[in-house]
């Protein structure tokens, strides 16, 4: 097989595993400081999808250029989500709050069913067939659009985080939660700010994804699961290691792909979190508990 | 005064007036009886149709349901019964398509249709052997479906085997029209039911045809991968001439999109299956879906009854162009009104009879009619070749059920504007 089909489709991977690294990231971001595990996380990413789809078929509003309001849109519904409801759970024992988002997962799903029909729906954007060659290299536009949009989202998060007091006030929470309380933060406030950038997260990847992806009401547990495995490689908790976790899956899938069987895609993203949680169960880049 | 009319009965009370009500009673039994004898032979035959109106095959699904509208009105106009349809959505899930199967057979239905897929038909057909209500096969392509012993199971539709032979039969022929032909192909197949069967069969059909081209490799992918850049980079990494498919409609899409991202123009694509000549791919691709060729059950478009067909088709829904999806779905409703009818009762057991014994040569698809062997498939259909161009679909081969010839080679994806 030609060196350059290896080169074309680890690209391709990479690409694709920017977009789950982002979607990933905010299931990291969300458990890393307010320690819930969001099993609506591939539900929240639909919303957003359908959304995109909607303005998409009613305005013809590209979904690139419709990402920051339907990110802002999810940090608002995160934000009340956990304003309202899971901030009285944070202090419940965690099958309970598996067992309140589980319900959240499931309630969002019929609802999207009902308001959508079971069809699978998507976007055509006028770039959908354009890709760039550059030599032997030929990089699908669409992909390459969303994988440098992941980029600067992660980015714009990662500084978030870094540089302003929020932000700092946020990682403060994460670290010591009984330290956050003792100098006055108002936890709960930014536990419910934490659970919005999140969905925000996860909102932004939900409309980079439906240019490569289409998108049904059923497809939210898939996701969920995708993104516990990326977390889980990478190292829960941790942002950059969401991120290395999505471009490692998204690799794996493809190469796996074209060296073995197309259909045996998923079963090697699947070894791979086992190799992980066999020799570094605490994820590639999480911090060891012990 | 009152009249004894039986001596043997002093104490009756059977009067003149207790006669004239009794005769007037009976007028109207005898008046309303006849008449719902009538009903009972001569009322609608409950029919319920399983097909996979959501899901991944939803598009296709929807589009045999297209030929499922179409019945009544034409079964009319051949003098035919109505037929009562009443539609079951397998959700393209197998132990869906079995619970909607039991759940219209306790709802009334006298007789199913379904389902597209042989996954879902395999578990439909063993509920209706189960519950002995007869079962017409629209599409599906397992040849083990009749090969059960089954006594209610019936399929108007060729076999994976029967598909395959055709398809090479008629690539020839379109090879030695355009005098050309590709020397390696890449097999891509869906690992569904279907694809695995036909895939288990080329390897035993192929041969038979001394085909001018081998196949450099077997490409097996997910019906419902949400990507498939991988498979056709893997394809396009072989240097083959041409691609040999076995597909559903999302997979053709998606494969087609990623054909043109990559730029690779095979000098052919030779499907074996569904997808690439269905109206959703035709639409959602406009000119990129120009080109394939399809060797699948067709109709023929010079029997009179596709003409009808064409044209309630053109009248319900038009834009749309008919194909094996209306042909088969329609087909298999008019063996179920031909059946009722010579059964003259809604009797499963004589229905099953009565579609086991029948021989109908007024129908649409090529071949000398719809009749069913011992095993309950009906062996004497025969499949065509068609070509995308233009949005509308072209019959290709057999030069006998033909319209056009075909254009060689696949217009490459960049060429066009």
């Amino acid at each position: 097989m030609p060196a350059e089909i290896y080169l074309n489709v680890a690209v391709g991977g990479i690409l694709t595993g920017l977009v789950y690294g982002l979607m990933a990231l905010g299931l990291s971001v969300i458990f890393g400081v307010v320690r819930v595990v969001n099993f609506a996380h591939g539900e929240m990413m639909t919303i957003a999808m359908y959304i995109a789809v909607t303005l998409f078929s009613a305005f013809h509003l590209d979904p690139l250029v419709m990402l920051v309001p339907i990110a802002a849109v999810m940090f608002a519904f995160g934000y009340l989500l956990q304003a309202g409801m899971i901030n009285r759970f944070i202090t419940r024992p965690e099958h309970s709050q598996f067992l309140l988002l589980i319900a959240v997962a499931i309630i969002t799903a019929n609802m999207l069913l009902i308001a959508f029909g079971p069809d699978a729906q998507n976007v055509q954007v006028a770039y959908a067939f354009d890709s760039y060659q550059i030599g032997p290299l030929i990089i699908d536009a669409t992909k390459l659009y969303a994988g440098l949009t992941a980029i600067v989202v992660a980015a714009a998060l990662f500084a978030f985080f870094r540089y302003t007091a929020i932000g700092t006030a946020i990682r403060a929470c994460a670290d010591n939660y009984a330290g956050a309380l003792v100098v006055g933060l108002d936890v709960k406030r930014l536990y419910a700010l934490t659970f919005g950038l999140g969905a925000a997260c996860v909102g932004a990847a939900g409309t980079i994804l439906l240019l490569l992806f289409d998108v049904t009401p059923a497809v939210g547990p898939s996701y969920t699961l995708l993104a516990f495995v990326i977390v889980i490689t990478g190292g829960l908790g941790s942002m950059p290691g969401a991120l290395l976790g999505g471009m490692l899956i998204g690799l794996t899938e493809a190469m796996a792909g074209l060296i073995f069987t197309p259909s045996a895609k998923t079963m090697f993203a699947f070894a791979l979190l086992v190799l992980v949680l066999l020799f570094r169960p605490q994820g590639i880049m999480g911090k060891n508990a012990a | 005064m009152k009249t004894k009319i039986c001596s043997g009965a002093p104490y009756s009370r059977i009067t003149r007036r207790t006669v004239t009500a009794g005769l007037g009673a009976s007028a109207i039994v005898a008046g309303v009886s006849p008449f719902n004898i009538v009903r009972a032979a001569g009322g609608p035959l409950k029919v319920g149709v399983l097909l996979p109106r959501s899901g991944v095959q939803a598009g296709i699904g929807q589009d045999c349901w297209r030929g499922a509208e179409l019945a009544n009105g034409i079964l009319k106009e051949l003098g035919l019964p109505q037929l009562d349809i009443v539609s079951g959505d397998t959700e393209t899930k197998v132990e869906v398509a079995r619970s909607r199967a039991e759940k219209l057979i306790s709802d009334g239905a006298q007789l199913l249709v379904g389902a597209f897929d042989s996954g879902q038909t395999t578990a439909i057909a063993q509920v209706a052997e189960q519950k002995g209500v007869p079962l017409v096969i629209n599409i599906a392509a397992s040849p083990a479906i009749t090969e059960q012993g089954y006594k209610f199971v019936f399929r108007n539709f060729p076999t994976a085997v029967m598909i395959l032979g055709d398809a090479f039969k008629n690539q020839k022929e379109v090879f030695a029209n355009v005098g050309a032909a590709p020397k390696t192909v890449v097999f891509m197949h869906v690992n569904d039911t279907f694809g695995t069967a036909m895939s288990k069969g080329i390897s035993h059909v192929m041969p038979k045809f001394n085909m001018p081209y081998k196949i450099v490799q077997e490409i097996a992918y997910d019906p419902a991968a949400h990507d498939l850049s991988v498979e056709i980079a893997k394809a396009k990494a072989t240097g083959a001439d041409g691609l040999l498919m076995v597909s559903r409609l999302n997979d053709a899409i998606l494969l087609t999109r990623e054909l043109v991202k990559q730029r690779w123009s095979p000098m052919a694509i030779l499907s074996m299956g569904p997808g690439w000549y269905e109206d959703q791919y035709l639409k959602t691709l406009g000119k990129l879906s120009d080109g394939p060729l399809s060797f699948v059950p067709w109709y023929d478009p010079n029997k009179p009854l596709s003409k009808k067909l064409e044209q309630a088709l053109a009248k319900k829904y038009p834009g749309f162009n008919l194909n094996t999806n209306h042909v088969y779905t329609f087909e298999a409703l008019l063996v179920a009104a031909d059946a009722y009818k010579r059964a003259g009762s809604a009797d499963p057991k004589a229905l099953a009879d009565a579609i086991r014994k029948t021989h109908i040569t007024n129908n649409v698809s090529p071949g000398p009619g719809i009749q069913f062997n011992a095993k309950g498939q009906n062996d004497k259909l025969q499949d065509s070749a068609i070509q995308n161009r233009g949005g509308k679909l072209v019959a290709v081969a057999p030069k006998s059920a033909a319209n056009a010839k075909p254009e060689w080679p696949l217009k490459p994806y960049d060429k066009r504007s």
